[in-house]
């Protein structure tokens, strides 16, 4: 690692006056910064560190959903969302490994918006508000590609907005060296309304698979699905798996994904 | 350069460290307490893994700043200060939980913090909250049997 200052601030005003500093960088669980820093892939001048903010911890329900502190870990989603969104609480459970789930954020994840990363398949299928000092970033439009978003430059996401589906499930076929996503679907639906997002298989990161959709519109049933499955012209490919078994996956792991939707 | 106080294993140490400092390098290199190993350095193996106050982190993922003032516990203040081992670390030694012992001490602070979470977990929950360590020897099976046997279940 390159050397760098270190801040820590307790409340937001402080944390984005030291984030004006265009060479600084927000740090929060650390998950995946701390290795980019160890590959000498990054070199701040100052990391701030976001997890003593009390603004950013937490999470809370409310008529519009379910608000979400951005550097509330995976672990403490986890427990918090279990009653108000399971699928959601589900999908933090079943991140990494219990250490990483400790220390690492969803306000971190949505940040990095690693093409294989849970998260962003969740946000896009609830249609989730990013929430920022400066403005709020609709789902369609923060994704912007692989490992980018519409943050700018020393914009800082402070909260989530997820809007709750009347009932929704995330289902990953975990690549088992890494245990991210080789492909995961979350299904939500909206009385009728249904969302499909595939992270892991895009070669332009998470998107919306629209066919499915459509199809599940018609009827939510997996049999609904059963010729369906991406282009694959549109897939990842690489060592994990070729872009034709990644659109496979897509269509197995949506099927099973509105089944434990269905089953709860 | 800045200074940390991290209380480790119920003592105080403060130092003047890198920003850059990992935990993992304050522990063995500043502290000397090299029970706490470096499997891997890129988050893949727990072999590094402790408590920051009470839960389980990857040491070698977290910056010592960022723990300043927490309460740190590794694998040398698991054991009694008599040196009784504790019903994780005589399970492992009763039902073979290790052959090289490369792995053990991140395997015996993870299954210290299940036990902890859980007191009498299932075989799969066992597995599933070993996700992140990893053990190039044993199997894996006598690993989970001696965390079984640890929580007072037939094995
Ligand atoms: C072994 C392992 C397994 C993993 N498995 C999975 C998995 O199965 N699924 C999955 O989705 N992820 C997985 N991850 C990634 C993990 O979820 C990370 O915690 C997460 O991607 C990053 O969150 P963080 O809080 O650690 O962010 P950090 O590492 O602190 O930051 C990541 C990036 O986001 C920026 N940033 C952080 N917070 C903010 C903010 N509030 N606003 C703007 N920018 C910000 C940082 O500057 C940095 O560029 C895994 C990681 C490891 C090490
Ligand atoms: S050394 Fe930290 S996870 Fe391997
Ligand atoms: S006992 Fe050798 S790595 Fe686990």
């Amino acid at each position: 690692m390159y050397a760098f200052d270190f801040v820590k601030p307790t409340d937001l005003k402080s944390a984005l006056a030291a984030l004006e500093d265009p060479e600084a960088l927000p740090l929060s669980g650390g998950q995946t910064l701390i290795p980019t820093l160890k590959q000498r892939l990054a070199s701040p001048s100052c990391l701030v560190s976001l997890t003593a903010i009390p603004e950013l911890q937490g999470v809370c329900q409310s008529a519009e959903g379910l608000s979400i502190g951005a550097a509330t870990t995976h672990a403490e989603l986890s427990r918090a969302a279990a009653a108000a969104y399971p699928a959601l609480a589900r999908l933090a459970g079943q991140i990494g490994d219990p250490a990483v789930r400790h220390r690492g954020t969803i306000g971190g994840s949505l940040a990095n918006n690693d093409p294989s990363a849970c998260y962003p398949s969740a946000a896009l299928a609830s249609g989730a508000v990013m929430v920022t000092p400066r403005r709020e970033i609709a789902a369609e439009d923060y994704f912007q590609g692989m490992f980018t978003t519409a943050l700018e430059e020393g914009e800082i996401l402070t909260m989530l907005r997820f809007p709750i589906p009347t009932r929704a499930a995330y289902v990953k076929f975990a690549q088992p060296a890494s245990r991210f996503a080789l492909v995961g679907v979350f299904v939500a639906d909206f009385e009728g309304d249904v969302r499909v997002a595939v992270t892991g298989a895009g070669a332009e990161g998470v998107f919306r698979w629209a066919e499915a959709e459509a199809a599940l519109a018609e009827g939510f049933d997996p049999q609904a699905l059963t010729p369906l499955a991406p282009p694959e012209q549109e897939m990842i490919a690489d060592l994990h798996a070729s872009a034709d078994y990644r659109a496979h996956l897509v269509g197995v792991m949506t099927r099973r994904a509105v089944l434990a939707a269905i089953t709860g | 350069m800045p200074e940390v106080t991290i209380h480790v294993n119920g003592q105080s140490h403060t130092a003047e460290i890198e920003a850059r400092t990992l935990l993992s390098t304050f522990l063995r290199e500043d502290l000397r307490l090299t029970g706490t190993h470096i499997g891997c350095d890129t988050s893949q193996c727990g072999a590094c893994a402790v408590h920051v106050d009470g839960v389980l982190v990857k040491s070698c993922a977290v910056l010592a700043m960022d723990v300043d003032g927490a309460a740190v516990t590794t694998i040398e203040g698991i054991a009694a200060p008599d040196g009784t081992l504790s019903p994780v670390q005589q399970a492992f030694k009763d039902h073979h939980g290790l052959q090289c012992g490369f792995c053990t001490p991140g395997m015996i602070m993870a299954a210290t913090a299940l036990l902890a979470e859980t007191a009498k977990p299932s075989e799969a929950q066992v597995r599933h909250y070993l996700e992140g360590n990893l053990c190039r020897c044993t199997g894996y099976h006598n690993i989970v049997k001696a965390i079984l046997a640890a929580s007072g279940q037939a094995v």
